[in-house]
């Protein structure tokens, strides 16, 4: 491994300072050891972001407000964001196994890099690593895009990013506020990145509008191991409801596309109806009517128009059975 | 000594009883050392390259740039310049360093240059290739299968696949091996057999036997996958030897699942007849699979169940992955999901009892009663009579399988006893704790003939300088060793009747050991405590061994297995409710260890049916999920309530570390088809097999 020096620094400043000069960002550590035994990321500095106060904050008592070194944990087992926001909490608590939510953070959930078995594998290069092919077209594409691949079919692992985007929620960095559905960008805008921060921009929180806390949530992930596991499809489900009616809501879809997939045709036909099973049903169908299945993944499309059906289902309290 | 019998289960404190590990509590609190855990003054890392590439001819080897690095001491290439490598992961290149991380970054300063050719890496891709294939071996019997066809009550004709599997012990491939002269060392090894690696490693390194002290007080499991120290082993020496230090080499998670062996595969295209009554009448098969880039596969088939006409044919494709290697029970798996798949279908589509025509096409009464007691503890009668009918999200159904395995014992071994005028009691044989109990077996037989409380008796397992013993695979140990320790402590208390006969006044056959004392067999109050005995022998104590004594042990087990399962229809996920592994034992030594092989053995068997595939891809080459994170096994929260029946047949013993594993995963495929009436014909049953199966099936 290469060596690296250790930077502790005091201030978000010093920080960006130092992550400019091939530095990585180190919060809880999960995905940055992986990156570094495996070769993918050589940085000369390491710099270790829980040096920096403040960014730990969590709380859904009116605003939704998350610091970017807040733990998983802390998301999980928060009570207001179990009771306003509660797609967040569910979403958190469904994050790999409890060492790894006691460490892992919301900036590394957000920022995390793929799962993909091509990109892990140092061995291959392939167009994430500057190659100049995707090895998942010709090979097992089992765990890949649905929706929204080329030229690269990585799906984006992040759990929190679909339920915090079903809360339309902002993400702020030192140097901007956006909305967070727009943080994440598709490979044929840039292939060897997911996201749009520059050079020594980091992530410090994210808010989601007070105005979301009457809202009915929901977040449901199906694995191939059900104790602990990356999704294989998940959907974060927020609704509006006037009296039996969806007069407004956000359905979000993870592991499915090489960002969080907002669902719009899911979200146009749920509008203006009562949910009952046959129409959440009928939703999950719609959020994937364009989807396009590569060779060894046609059964996320089933599986995801149920993710999406049972989420609804859980969002609205009714039994998803 | 014709007439030595198993104590009787009335009359015991400990065999026959459930007793806890004595090694438990060291495990627990980490005071047991595995090798991983040895560090030794002065020691060096071992780290190995290897090949990249699934086919490919090494064109050069450079490693002068690994050489120069500070804190390397030995560099080895272990591939000449032309030699073939044949699969992703063959050792090309080792190293030693002063730490892990100088040699991890050695290896990478290796360089290699490969004229890469074509490979084929999975079973159905390189049958394609005739010359990978193996001609078929043709086993037969009866009439010729095909004229059944037309007549018989049912008939199925399918395709099947379970995928190569890998062995993902606990603790991976390993050994610590320091030169203690030049003809003289000691080695610390992760393995199944101590002293069938003393003799592989003393023979390559051309030293006496003797001089080679192989180690192994504890292990994190081996499967199958540990009987020798394999190449890493001898290259760890080598190391070691010109380096001049104690070198330390571990295989790391990738190095264990592409080069620390794997269980094959197995895919089969049968088709099958079975008459309105449920007998079996005709089968005729393909079986293909893949032991990696060598030949000989092949699974036993048909399995366990009497077919009278049948034509099987086995191919052997050799691949460019990784060798197989024994993998508990091996064969049987693979070959109890095919045929329980084959009779499951058949009796399926002509709407029998799965139990009964079970018992009507096998032979074993055991098997018939444990099939009748399973389906008594499962309540068969709660499965569903018209699979496929429900409706909701959630439907549960209950299947079966069986198994058949041999588990009987070896000579070759030798106990020592030592009682000393102290009342020391020490019992050695140099057996290993595949993670069976090996120690705790020891103590408890000889505490039991002694009338010793557990904890009196030193047990001393693990390493080549004890006793011969064999190694533990087949399910052999228990049946080995078990009847060589019984001889041994029978040998050495003749020894104390001797001494303490006299001192009561009555004849040396009239004693026994109970309590803590010596006495009058029946007479407490002629009685000596045991270390009033011991005060008495000659100098030097008691010091006797024994051997193997082949009419305590008994080989030949069955076992009967129900899984009852809940399928999530709409995201595929099958979880496992319940299961009821009713298990021949013989005569169990330590009924909670024994039960514990089984649920351990049910755990390994739900992995293969809804978790583990190794995943190797066939542009690439390599294994896609040689971690553990996308090579899937089961975790604590998967486990369901699993209820053993030791099903004690006779008086002898008999090993069954590896049976329980066998018919798991065929009962959780025929289970997941009883809930829905969706058949899985490739395992595992993953969420994708799930809707690809629906998809087959709308």
């Amino acid at each position: 491994m290469k060596n690296f020096s250790w930077v502790r620094p005091k201030t978000l400043a010093e920080a960006s300072a130092s992550l400019k000069q091939n530095g990585a960002a180190l919060s809880g550590g999960v995905e940055l050891l992986c990156l570094l035994k495996e070769h993918l990321l050589e940085p000369d500095r390491v710099v270790d972001l829980k040096s920096v106060s403040g960014m730990r904050e969590v709380d859904g008592s009116n605003a939704l407000k998350i610091g970017a070194l807040a733990t998983m944990d802390a998301i999980a087992n928060s009570s207001s964001i179990r009771t306003n926001f509660r797609c967040v909490a569910e979403a958190a608590e469904s994050v790999g196994s409890p060492q790894i939510r006691n460490v892992g953070t919301l900036g590394g959930n957000l920022c995390q890099r793929p799962r993909c078995w091509y990109f892990r594998d140092y061995h291959v290069k392939c167009l994430k690593k500057g190659g100049m092919a995707c090895y998942a077209v010709a090979g097992d594409n089992e765990y890949h895009a649905i929706l929204g691949g080329g030229p690269c079919h990585i799906v984006h692992p992040s759990d929190l990013a679909p339920a915090l985007i079903a809360c339309d929620a902002d993400v702020l960095t030192t140097e901007r506020r956006m909305k967070l559905s727009e943080f994440f960008h598709l490979p044929d805008s840039d292939v060897r990145t997911e996201n749009v921060l520059n050079s020594g921009e980091l992530v410090t929180g994210v808010e989601a509008p007070a105005t979301m806390k009457g809202w009915k949530s929901a977040y449901y992930k199906a694995k191939e191991r059900p104790s602990f596991d990356w999704a294989l499809s998940s959907c974060a489900v927020n609704l509006k409801v006037s009296g039996t009616t969806v007069s407004d809501c956000r359905i979000v879809l993870g592991g499915v596309a090489p960002i969080p997939w907002r669902s719009k045709e899911a979200e146009d036909f749920l509008k203006g109806k009562s949910v009952t099973g046959d129409v959440a049903l009928r939703a999950g169908e719609a959020a994937v009517a364009t989807a396009r299945p590569m060779s060894n993944n046609a059964f996320k499309v089933r599986l995801t128009a149920n993710v999406v059906r049972i989420a609804i289902l859980q969002a609205m309290g009714m039994p998803a059975e | 000594m014709q007439d030595v019998r198993w104590n009787d289960p009335k009359t015991t404190q400990y065999v026959n009883k459930h007793v806890p590990r004595v090694d438990g509590p060291g495990k627990v609190a980490g005071t047991a050392k595995y090798t991983f855990d040895i560090v030794l003054p002065g020691m060096l890392y071992g780290k190995i390259l290897r090949c990249p590439h699934a086919l490919a001819t090494v064109q050069a080897i450079d490693t002068s740039a690994a050489k120069a690095m500070p804190g390397v001491r030995a560099v080895i290439e272990m591939a000449r310049e032309g030699a073939t490598m044949r699969y992703a992961g063959q050792e090309v290149a080792a190293v030693a360093a002063d730490s892990e991380e100088i040699a991890l970054d050695a290896i990478r300063a290796i360089r290699v240059s490969y004229d890469v050719q074509s490979h084929a890496v999975t079973t159905l891709t390189a049958m394609k290739d005739a010359s990978r294939v193996s001609a078929p071996e043709e086993q037969a019997r009866g009439q010729d299968p095909g004229q059944f066809w037309s007549s018989a009550a049912a008939v199925i004709e399918e395709e099947y696949y379970c995928p190569v599997r890998g062995h993902l012990c606990l603790e991976s491939h390993g050994i610590v091996f320091r030169w203690d002269a030049d003809d003289r060392a000691t080695c610390w090894v992760s393995t199944q057999a101590v002293h069938g690696v003393a003799g592989e490693l003393s023979g390559g390194l051309g030293i006496p036997q003797e001089n080679l002290t192989v180690i192994c007080e504890y292990m994190g499991g081996g499967f199958g996958s540990k009987f020798g120290a394999g190449v890493e082993g001898a290259t760890c020496a080598r190391l070691a030897k010109a380096a001049g230090k104690p070198v330390k080499l571990m295989l790391d998670r990738y190095e264990d699942q592409v080069a620390g062996g794997n269980a094959p595969d197995a895919y089969m295209k049968c088709k099958a007849a079975m008459a309105a009554d449920g007998k079996l009448l005709a089968i005729e098969a393909d079986l293909y699979g893949t032991n990696g880039p060598g030949r000989g596969w092949g699974v036993p088939f048909p399995y366990i169940y009497g077919v009278p006409n049948f034509r099987v044919r086995t191919h052997s494709v050799s691949t460019n992955a990784g060798a197989a290697r024994a993998w508990r029970a091996p064969g049987h798996p693979q070959a109890s999901f095919l045929m329980e798949s084959v009779v499951d279908e058949l009796i399926c589509k002509l709407g029998l009892d799965g139990v009964k025509v079970r018992q009507m096409n096998q032979g074993s009464q055991v098997r018939s009663a444990q099939l009748e007691l399973g389906a008594a503890k499962i309540g068969w009668e709660r499965r569903n009579k018209n699979p496929g009918q429900a409706t909701g999200r959630y439907q549960r159904g209950i299947g079966c399988a069986v198994s058949t395995w041999g588990g009987g014992g070896r000579g070759g071994s030798r106990c020592d006893v030592k009682i000393g005028q102290d009342g020391s009691v020490w019992a050695g044989i140099g057996t290993q704790d595949l993670g069976t109990g090996a120690r705790t077996v020891v103590a408890m037989i000889v505490a039991e003939d002694l009338g010793l409380p557990l904890e009196r008796v030193k047990a001393d397992i693990g390493k080549s300088s004890l006793g011969s013993s064999v190694g533990s695979g087949g399910s052999v140990t228990t049946a080995s060793i078990a009847p060589t320790i019984k001889m041994a402590v029978l040998a050495a208390r003749a020894r104390l009747f001797e001494t303490a006969a006299p001192l009561l006044g009555v004849t040396a056959g009239e004693l026994e050991c109970a309590k803590g004392r010596v006495q009058a067999r029946g007479n407490p109050s002629k009685s000596l405590r045991f270390e009033e005995v011991c005060a008495k022998l000659p100098a030097g104590g008691i010091s006797e061994s024994g051997s193997w004594n082949g009419a305590l042990q008994q080989g030949g087990v069955a076992g009967a297995q129900f899984v009852e399962v809940e399928v999530d229809t709409w995201t595929g996920n099958v979880r496992p409710i319940k299961v009821v592994a009713v298990q021949d034992c013989g005569y169990a030594i330590n009924r909670l260890t024994a039960e514990s092989q089984v649920i351990g053995g049910v755990i390994q068997g739900l992995g293969m049916a809804l978790l583990e595939d190794r995943r190797m891809d066939v542009p690439t080459g390599r294994q896609l999920n040689a971690n553990i994170e996308s090579y899937r096994v089961i975790g604590a929260m998967e486990v369901p309530d699993v209820e053993v029946v030791l099903f004690d047949t006779h008086d002898k013993v008999a090993g069954i570390g590896e049976p329980p594993v066998i018919p798991t995963a065929a009962a959780t495929i025929n289970a997941i088809y009883n809930a829905t009436g969706v058949r899985i014909r490739t395992l595992p049953a993953t969420p994708k097999r799930w809707f690809d199966a629906l998809g087959a099936k709308s």
